[in-house]
């Protein structure tokens, strides 16, 4: 009792202290990377440029791991009421945040005019998840796609054009065929594609989806289409990959040890996130190239990675500097120095038109790709209880590679439970 | 015919010990040569310290080896004066509901803190004591284990010894101390040893329970460190390894006979 | 005098039991309170729910499959781990050429810890690149997609499980060996008694304390061990691999479901408090403490 009327006391102080002097405001950051990574050095310089661009405001970030770890960790300080004003969180999380109360729309923060525009100056595409019911909860940042990167060499070893990569499923599976090599014995030395099915399957799964003209979920984060006949053909193609054309070896292919494999010329093709570009370009030993991933009604990828959340536990003042900060590391030169240094995309148009990125984009052309490739691209699964409602796609997508069940069969019983799982919302 | 056996039986013994420490002699190729030789064998590659400096930069080892020490060290500390105080009452003093305590005790043999992390969450952060070395100790501090296995050991101490330092005019925590505890150091030893290589190793609970790097252990740091996000990069996860076990690894090969020696001379039971 | 003597004995365990009472009985109990209310969404209160997580835990075939799996991998690693542990410590104890190399070996897994070493066991384990399968094409077998296979992984992460338990269980019958009395071994040596009769008879008898003191954390590791599930399959391919920490992990810290969290603890409780008892039944019958 006594503590609490001291708080209030201390509070109406820094109130009046802060109506005299220019207050500090300061902020907390929770970011979704390893520590002393290579890519807190970047955030950490940007957000020393910005310190010193704001000399009023203070930002601590706090770096815990990967984006299950920032979540557990940023809601569980909220919780116990330790100071956490905003947030780089997965795309995908917006409607288990809502449901939890946690963050605030920026539609609600921005007050100017100009404020309102930046909001419209992003890629569409990189939008859609953070947009739900017209309201604006998570601006993009630390975003991704997928992206077909192929071994140039491979390709012409087996007699065709490596600046022809496949683009439809047919050509896939056609050229992927002529790609694999066997050695003396019949041991296949070189598969011709690898999709990696641990991890993420539900975000490769998405690329097919979208490339059959389907999408997984609706906006609102409370219907899935998992077993309508474009997911069961795209299902059936991925595991026809390895059972029928053996471009792909059977089971399930592990994301982490996929690029190792790729740099190993173990696969000639790979799907994988644009977030291993630089470190693929560091590291192959041989000529490579960089596509979009193929068509079969039309091209399609989900868009993937992290967006800054505001927190709802915050005082007008807090709200304000974060919504600077955010806007600082989104605007087109931080935007484009990030991508530079991490492979991420840029997030909006005016960032690739920066003279720095125009420049890299220039001499390395396949960082454009992912960009180019944003046209067809559609929002990653998303919906209320989004961990529970993943993790059975995933369970089906794998069951399905593993020869355990049959597509329809495996998506059915998905589609059911998720279901089951959403209909309360 | 017993020399053939013999001979089988040292070969599959070496077999196994290969198998054992293959996985150090692999951190210690991967971490000492450039990536492209991480998944390939050449006697002739070349070498390198690379990965050493680029896994140094990339974490704070010490921070986190202080850590872990500070955290097993704590944990060590509270369980072995908890454990002997409550083994010795269940062992050796008569009172109401010692039965009811004992089989209490016994209950959460099985029972351990890792089971209960949702809970225990809670309970932290309700004392605020989440993200703190003594948050992650303090759900380990009493050990049903602990006081099970000095209770049975505090039993086999002949009562005549007691009642001897009693004549002399021991205290009670005297007689504990000069009496049973020195008679009990084998199992002192052997419990030290699960217990220092329980939360050496552990995992689960720190990485639930601590948020910065001012409290979390290596063993969080290495998981965070080594994530597979994007792609393994098994030459820096080595040198990482190396780096961390390093210390650890020293010690037992400088101090190998002494320490198996004093083990073996406490003749543990 | 008595009633001091009670008073001191409660003193001495206060302690402990506080710290037990806090971080065992308490949540325990907790646990068991909030497995029958639906998870609290936003700032709404938990709603009473029955029996319904408990509905839908018999409903749910992953439970099962972890439940399962967990049982295997208990029956798959504890006795060979401790065969294997036993094996070793009659190894190093006995005059072998390259003891102390041997013992270095053996002792290995105990000082990495399961988490930084399960990622260079992902590397034995991945197929095309991985040491495991280039032994096998070295043999002229086909590859196995270790991990990939759900016919495989489960026997994967037990095979590193049994690699980690048995280097450290060594160490404790090493002990036990060393401290075995000589004259026995004589005495048995002078009646002609053969090796393997002397081991049936005299040592494995004489090392059943810590055959129990071993087999209680075995027991007890099989059903808290799942560090390596985090780097190696995340109980995948779908579930083959789950286990039920594992997945008490994922539903309160991944799908932040703390009702079906604490449902599923029970049923692990339930299922380490059997143990524990069937332990007890065993222990009080065969150990005679000296």
């Amino acid at each position: 009792m006594l503590n609490r009327r001291n708080t209030r006391l201390a509070l109406g102080l820094t109130t009046l202290l802060a109506s005299a002097a220019q207050a500090q405001t300061a902020l907390t950051l929770y970011y979704p990377v390893s520590v002393g990574g290579p890519l807190t050095q970047v955030v950490d310089g940007m957000i020393a440029d910005f310190e010193r661009q704001n000399p009023e405001i203070d930002v601590n970030a706090i770096y815990a791991g990967n984006y299950n770890d920032a979540r557990v960790k940023a809601l569980a300080a909220l919780q116990s009421g330790q100071p956490a004003q905003l947030s780089v969180m997965f795309s995908i999380d917006v409607h288990e945040l809502r449901d939890l109360d946690a963050i605030v729309p920026f539609d609600e923060v921005v007050e100017t005019a100009a404020e309102r525009q930046w909001l419209q100056s992003f890629y569409p595409a990189l939008m859609e998840n953070g947009a739900v019911d017209g309201t604006t909860w998570g601006i993009p940042f630390q975003r991704s796609t997928i992206v077909m990167y192929y071994n140039k060499e491979a390709f012409r070893e087996a007699g065709l054009d490596p600046e022809q990569p496949p683009k439809s499923w047919d050509e896939l599976a056609e050229m992927g065929q002529k790609l694999v090599k066997k050695d003396a014995d019949g041991q296949v030395e070189r598969w011709g594609a690898m999709i990696p099915s641990t991890g993420y399957p539900y975000w490769m799964f998405g690329a097919l989806a979208k490339q059959n003209g389907a999408v997984l979920m609706n906006s609102a984060g409370n219907e899935t289409y998992f077993n309508q006949p474009e997911m069961v053909e795209a299902l059936s193609y991925w595991r026809d990959l390895s059972r029928k054309y053996h471009v792909m070896p059977e089971g399930t292919i592990e994301w982490g040890t996929l690029r190792q494999n790729f740099l190993e010329q173990k696969t000639a093709i790979m799907w994988h996130s644009t977030g291993n570009l630089t470190a693929v370009k560091n590291n192959a030993k041989f000529d490579f190239g960089v596509a979009m991933l193929p068509a079969h009604k039309n091209f399609g990828s989900p868009t993937g990675g992290g967006n800054f959340y505001l927190f709802k536990k915050a005082s007008p003042e807090e709200r304000k500097a974060a919504l600077q900060l955010v806007q600082f590391m989104t605007s087109p030169e931080q935007a484009a120095k990030w991508s530079i240094a991490t492979g991420y995309m840029g997030v909006s148009p005016a960032a690739y038109d920066t003279a720095a990125l125009k420049q890299y984009v220039q001499s390395f052309p396949p960082a454009a790709v992912a960009r180019d490739q944003l046209k067809y691209a559609t929002a990653e699964l998303a919906t209320h209880q989004s961990g529970r409602v993943r993790k059975l796609l995933d369970d089906a997508i794998q069951a399905v590679l593993n020869g355990q069940a049959e597509p329809q069969a495996a998506l059915d019983t998905a589609q059911k439970q998720a279901q089951r799982i959403l209909s309360r919302y | 015919m017993t020399r053939i056996t013999h001979l089988l039986s040292t070969a599959a013994a070496w077999c196994l010990g290969l198998l054992w420490i293959l996985p150090l002699l692999y951190a210690f190729w991967a971490a000492l040569h450039p990536g492209e030789y991480a998944t390939r064998f050449e006697l002739l590659a070349p070498l390198t310290m690379d990965n050493f400096r680029t896994a140094w930069q990339q974490a704070p080892f010490m921070r986190y080896m202080l850590n872990t020490l500070i955290i097993t060290g704590l944990i060590l500390l509270f369980q072995l004066i908890l454990c002997t105080l409550a083994g010795y009452a269940l062992a050796r003093m008569a009172f109401r509901g010692r039965g009811l305590v004992f089989a209490l005790v016994l209950l959460q043999l099985m029972v351990m803190p890792e089971i209960l992390i949702v809970e225990n969450y809670q309970t932290l952060s309700g004392l605020k004591l989440v993200d703190t070395h003594l948050g992650v100790a303090l759900p380990y501090m009493a050990s049903a284990f602990g006081i099970f296995l000095l209770r049975q050991t505090f039993l086999t101490v002949p009562q005549e010894l007691e009642d001897a330092a009693r004549l002399e005019g021991c205290s009670r925590l005297g007689i504990l101390w000069k009496v049973y505890v020195p008679l009990a150091k084998p199992t002192y030893l052997a419990y030290g040893l699960v217990s220092v290589s329980h939360h050496w190793n552990n995992f689960l609970w720190p990485l639930v329970v601590t948020n910065t790097a001012d409290s979390r252990p290596l063993t969080v740091g290495m998981a965070i460190f080594g994530a597979p996000e994007s792609g393994v990069q098994w030459p820096i996860i080595c040198a990482g390894t190396l780096i961390a076990v390093g210390p650890l690894l020293a010690l037992f090969l400088v101090f190998q006979r002494q320490f198996v020696q004093s083990f073996m001379h406490a003749g543990l039971k | 005098m008595n009633r001091l003597n009670q008073l001191y004995a409660w003193l001495m365990l206060l302690p402990a039991l506080l710290m037990l009472l806090a971080f065992t009985y308490l949540p325990t109990v907790t646990t068991l309170w909030h497995s029958v209310f639906y998870p609290a969404r936003g700032s709404q209160p938990a709603q009473f729910a029955g029996l319904d997580n408990y509905r839908m835990l018999i409903d749910d075939p992953v439970f099962w499959q972890a439940l399962s799996n967990n049982l295997w991998y208990a029956l798959g690693t504890v006795p060979l781990s401790i065969a294997l542990a036993l094996a070793m410590a009659l190894w190093v104890n006995g005059r072998i050429g390259g003891r102390t190399a041997l013992r270095l070996a053996y002792f290995t897994p105990t000082m990495l810890p399961m988490i930084a070493v399960a990622n260079i066991w992902l590397f034995f384990y991945t197929p095309e690149i991985g040491l495991f399968n280039r032994l096998l094409e070295c043999v002229g077998l086909p590859g196995i997609n270790w991990l990939g296979d759900p016919d495989w992984a489960l026997p994967s992460l037990m095979l590193m499980t049994v690699w980690k338990e048995a280097g450290f269980f060594m160490i404790f019958y090493l002990a036990a060996l060393q401290a075995l009395s000589r004259d026995l071994y004589q005495a048995a040596a002078l009646e002609g008694a053969s090796a393997l009769y002397t081991f049936r008879r005299l040592t494995l008898p004489l090392l059943m304390p810590t055959t129990l003191f071993v087999l209680v954390n075995a027991v007890l590791n099989a059903f808290k061990l799942v560090d390596h599930l985090f780097i190696l399959t995340k109980g995948g391919p779908n579930n083959a691999s789950n286990l039920l920490l594992y997945y008490i992990y994922e539903n309160a810290f991944s799908f932040f479901d703390s009702s079906y969290a604490a449902t599923l603890t029970v049923i692990l409780l339930a299922l380490l408090v059997t143990l524990a008892l069937l332990q007890f039944r065993l222990i009080e019958r065969r150990i005679h403490y000296r």
